[in-house]
């Protein structure tokens, strides 16, 4: 009866706001440590539209993957608002609204591939003949075709974090969030995850936010690239990067992507003189 | 070809016994068979190459000698064994110990023979103890009280098997067992309150800890107080002394899971029920199968000594200290191997599940 209740204030709200799935108005985030409160966010205003790809970058430090994990419910911001799918981020998260790929790829070891990527589906009651259907398609999605029955450690990591991404599309999340995903892969795997990345984010239509703390991949990736500085963790500046939708890895070489790329640097290094300027 | 040390003494050792009296009465088969034996084994030792046809010819001579060594024994009615029985007897000894050292160094391709000769080095090692007892205790005349030797503890066993059956039964498929699967079964229960209650995590896991010191004869003699001197009270007092160790370990276990696993349960919506079953369970494990092997050892320690303080006539620990006041102390022993016995087959039998149920941890992983 709540679901009957909620939904068509879900759709006015909707209809009333342009349509962007995660809306953040002047939010902060406060951490109570024993050295006293730590400013993780400060102010935060963003906008992600739906089928953007949204990076995250900045130094250590400056909340970027704090900001994903208040879009995801894992963090309580201490003010200001947010609305994910213009429902509360706890509301989005117990609807199943997003699929979340952390920076390990947290694979259950007593799993099997196969089994790992059923994980979420059977935590959401989804009958056995679909599952196994789900991860047939996700498996092919991700080139794992084959690996079904293999357990993560036999895998090699830049698989494992493949198998962690069909887990969290399996489900068919409109959102993905991705914290890192790729950073403890050596650069020849993280170039073709990266371009992979790309295809299937072509394929899917999802709406991506993606930590990251390399400059190429965030141009590489993104529609749109938020560039943060810590000390407080805000955003120091957004940039758009349309480089259009085909992008290869040659692209990297281009005039235009240079240019973006030195902005986003000249980005981070006013962030970190205004940190400078501060001390 | 070099020779080993060990090799090079046994030989010296075997030639010195075929010279030396070895205080045996009037010459007989073994009395010249024995140190013969042990001489030939010493030669294919020292003289044959090292390979797998050597190595087993070794292996059956050197258990030939021991054989005819034990039996040799029976002849010494009117003096011990001199000089040169003890020379044969060393000399046999380190012939053993060079097979040993040389099947522990071999590799073997077929992974059933390697499986054999695993287990091939823990037989041989107990029964050169067996031998060595044997021989020790019946050569230096050690009263029988002090230790008696395998071969009279082995005939005991032979004589009383429904005596030690009924006892077995007692002690170890009733008390044993029972609080066995009481002090676990509800230790696991308790860790699961614990973990989703935190003030009784604070209050009475320390409590525990003060209980789990208690010592068991202090317990014992109230548990028979309580719950009347049959197998009941022994139960007790394996529950007593099997609840704690898994309570703490599986309220360990359940705090194993990282903190990335859990948080990608909770980015699924997962109720408290599907994270426990689906994650922190699994990964406690290990923690869970560490108490159950502890447990296995504490529950039958905990049956046998509760039985001293109270028991019906049946029992392994009501036997053994009733056979102690007796003197009759081969029947301890008996007892006492027929606890170990089942002691390392339940030990075994829980490692083989845990395998089969960890087999993803790092530690068994293939």
């Amino acid at each position: 009866m709540t679901v009957v209740a909620l939904r068509p204030k879900a759709k006015t709200m909707a209809d009333a706001a342009p349509k962007n799935v995660i809306d953040v108005n002047e939010l902060s985030l406060v951490f109570q440590t024993n050295d006293g409160p730590v400013n993780a966010l400060s102010n935060i205003n963003l906008a992600v539209g739906g089928g953007e790809f949204v990076s995250f970058i900045g130094p250590s430090g400056c909340g970027k993957t704090t900001l994903l994990r208040v879009i995801a419910d894992l963090e309580q911001p201490t003010s200001g608002s947010i609305s994910v799918n213009g429902m509360t981020p706890s509301e989005a998260r117990q609807k199943r609204a997003y699929g979340y790929v952390f920076q390990a790829a947290a694979l259950y070891p007593w799993r099997t591939i196969a089994g790992n990527i059923s994980l979420p589906l059977e935590v959401m009651g989804i009958p056995k003949a679909e599952r196994k259907d789900r991860i047939a398609r996700n498996l092919e999605l991700v080139n794992l075709s084959g690996f079904e029955k293999k357990f993560p450690w036999q895998l090699s990591g830049g698989m494992q974090q493949r198998a962690s991404i069909a887990r969290a599309l399996s489900f068919d999340p409109h959102l993905l969030l991705m914290d890192e995903p790729f950073g403890a892969l050596d650069e020849i795997v993280r170039d073709h995850l990266n371009e992979e990345l790309l295809k299937l984010w072509a394929k899917t239509q999802k709406t991506v936010v993606f930590v990251t703390h390399s400059i190429p991949e965030a141009v590489f990736l993104s529609t749109k690239i938020v560039v943060m500085s810590p000390r407080p963790g805000r955003i120091h500046e957004i940039i758009d990067c349309d480089l259009g939708p085909e992008r290869t890895l040659d692209i990297r070489e281009t005039p235009k992507f240079l240019e973006i790329a030195h902005r986003v640097r000249e980005g981070l290094r006013h962030g970190h003189s205004y940190d400078a300027a501060h001390l | 070809m070099r020779r080993s040390p060990l090799a090079v003494v046994a030989f010296a050792l075997a030639a010195a016994s075929l010279v030396l009296p070895t205080g045996a009465d009037g010459p007989g088969f073994l009395f010249f068979s024995a140190p013969a034996i042990v001489f030939a084994a010493a030669a294919v030792a020292l003289f044959v190459p090292p390979s797998r046809a050597s190595l087993i010819a070794l292996l059956i001579l050197v258990h030939v000698a021991a054989f005819c060594l034990i039996g040799l024994l029976g002849a010494f009615a009117t003096s011990g064994p001199a000089i040169g029985y003890w020379c044969s007897v060393i000399g046999a000894w380190l012939l053993a110990w060079l097979a040993v050292q040389r099947l522990a160094a071999l590799r073997f391709k077929s992974p059933n023979m390697q499986r054999l000769s695993n287990l091939a080095l823990p037989v041989l090692f107990g029964a050169w103890l067996l031998i060595l007892w044997e021989i020790i205790v019946r050569g230096f005349g050690v009263p029988t009280i002090l230790l008696p030797p395998p071969s009279m503890i082995a005939a005991r066993i032979a004589a009383s098997i429904p005596t030690l059956w009924a006892d077995f039964q007692q002690t170890f498929l009733k008390a044993a067992i029972a609080g066995y699967a009481i002090g676990c079964g509800s230790g696991f229960i308790a860790a699961i309150v614990v973990d989703r209650v935190p003030f009784l995590r604070k209050g009475l896991l320390p409590i525990g800890n003060l209980v789990a010191a208690l010592p068991v004869v202090g317990i014992a003699p109230i548990m028979v107080m309580w719950f009347g001197s049959y197998w009941e009270s022994k139960a007790a007092v394996v529950v007593i002394m099997t609840f704690f160790p898994m309570l703490v370990n599986t309220v360990a276990g359940l705090a194993a899971s990282g903190a990335m696993e859990r948080d990608l349960m909770r980015t699924y919506g997962s109720t408290y029920i599907q994270t426990l079953l689906k994650l922190r369970l699994p990964a406690a494990m290990p923690f869970i199968f560490n108490a159950l092997k502890i447990n296995s050892t504490l529950a039958l320690i905990g049956a046998i000594v509760a039985e001293f303080f109270g028991s019906p006539i049946v029992g392994m620990g009501f036997r053994i200290s009733m056979e102690v006041g007796r003197m009759n102390v081969d029947m301890v022993w008996a007892e006492i191997f027929v606890a170990a016995l089942a002691g390392s087959l339940s030990y075994g039998l829980i490692t083989l599940i845990e395998r089969a149920v960890t087999f993803w941890h790092p530690s068994y992983r293939t």
